[in-house]
């Protein structure tokens, strides 16, 4: 595979570069869910990690030769889409409740 | 090095810088700023990679519709109170995710270079991706042929996060109006 197709070959840099970045990009995400006490941050954070693995879907693609990786990452932007719709109308339910977006002010399970 | 793998660090430096800014600043608009940012330098890697139809689904729809939504939710909220107060009760809680993040990021570096693998290769090379009409028609003919009916079911599950949403963020039944404190 020579230089001048390895724009649509997918093998552009060694694939265990490409893992862990992706693997770096998961794990800030995983740290943000953990130390961040920010609602609207954490669920950024989520974001972060499903981008993540969006990219390690299509970055495996590429060197197995199979489109599934890519259809794959397709449904996976649908389906964060509707998770963060339905996450960010939770907070604006906490927000109206709570008057706060800290999650250490969750402290009740009655309604 | 080819000129894609030197577009490939930039971008993903910038990625990992943005995404750290991301994770630690204190004001959410600066966050959601910097996560439009990763979300373009991954629009950019997929180019680079090769999956032209992410890489434009990926600005469409991340950097456009849910970037949107974040934004839109950090302003009605006017939530820019800092809740980053380092030192104060959960410093063993940071020290202990910060480590087991590091820790787990290793041994997944580490896996990934000394495992070697040994795929069973799909059919789609590159030339044969080249001679059905590229990425993007390729990729559609997938979607409406072998994964119709996953996208059919997507369609329900858009529908359900619909109502799910509204119904959340409606006012419950305890409020007398549902518009009678309209300062939220």
């Amino acid at each position: 595979m020579n230089a001048g197709i390895s724009m649509t070959s997918g093998i552009v840099v060694e694939p265990w570069i490409l893992l862990s970045f992706c693997a770096a990009i998961f794990f800030i995400g995983l740290m943000g869910v953990l130390i961040r006490r920010n609602i609207l941050i954490i669920i950024m954070s989520i974001e972060l990690m499903l981008n993540a693995v969006n990219l390690t879907f299509v970055s495996l693609s590429g060197p197995l030769q199979d489109m599934g990786g890519q259809m794959a990452v397709f449904f996976i932007i649908v389906v964060a889409g509707v998770g963060s719709a339905v996450g960010l109308g939770l907070v604006i339910a906490m927000f109206r409740t709570l008057r706060s977006v800290d999650t250490d002010d969750i402290q009740v399970l009655k309604g | 090095m080819t000129t894609a793998a030197i577009f490939f660090y930039l971008f993903a430096s910038l990625a990992i810088g943005f995404s750290l800014v991301t994770v630690l600043k204190k004001n959410p608009a600066v966050s959601a700023f910097s996560l439009v940012m990763v979300f373009f330098c991954f629009a950019a890697i997929y180019a680079i990679l090769g999956a032209h139809l992410i890489s434009a689904l990926q600005i469409v729809v991340y950097a456009g519709a849910i970037m949107v939504l974040f934004i839109f939710v950090i302003m009605l909220l006017n939530a820019d109170a800092p809740s980053f107060d380092f030192g104060r009760s959960h410093i063993a809680l940071r020290v202990a995710s910060i480590v087991l993040c590091a820790g787990l990021f290793g041994s997944f570096v580490w896996v990934f270079k000394n495992t070697a693998l040994s795929p069973t290769l799909g059919t789609f090379t590159p030339d044969q991706v080249q001679s059905l009409g590229g990425n993007t028609k390729v990729l559609s003919t997938l979607l409406y042929t072998e994964y119709l009916y996953p996208f059919e079911i997507t369609s329900a599950l858009i529908l359900a996060g619909i109502v799910g949403a509204v119904a959340i963020a409606k006012r419950g039944k305890s409020a007398k109006s549902p518009y009678s404190q309209g300062e939220a």
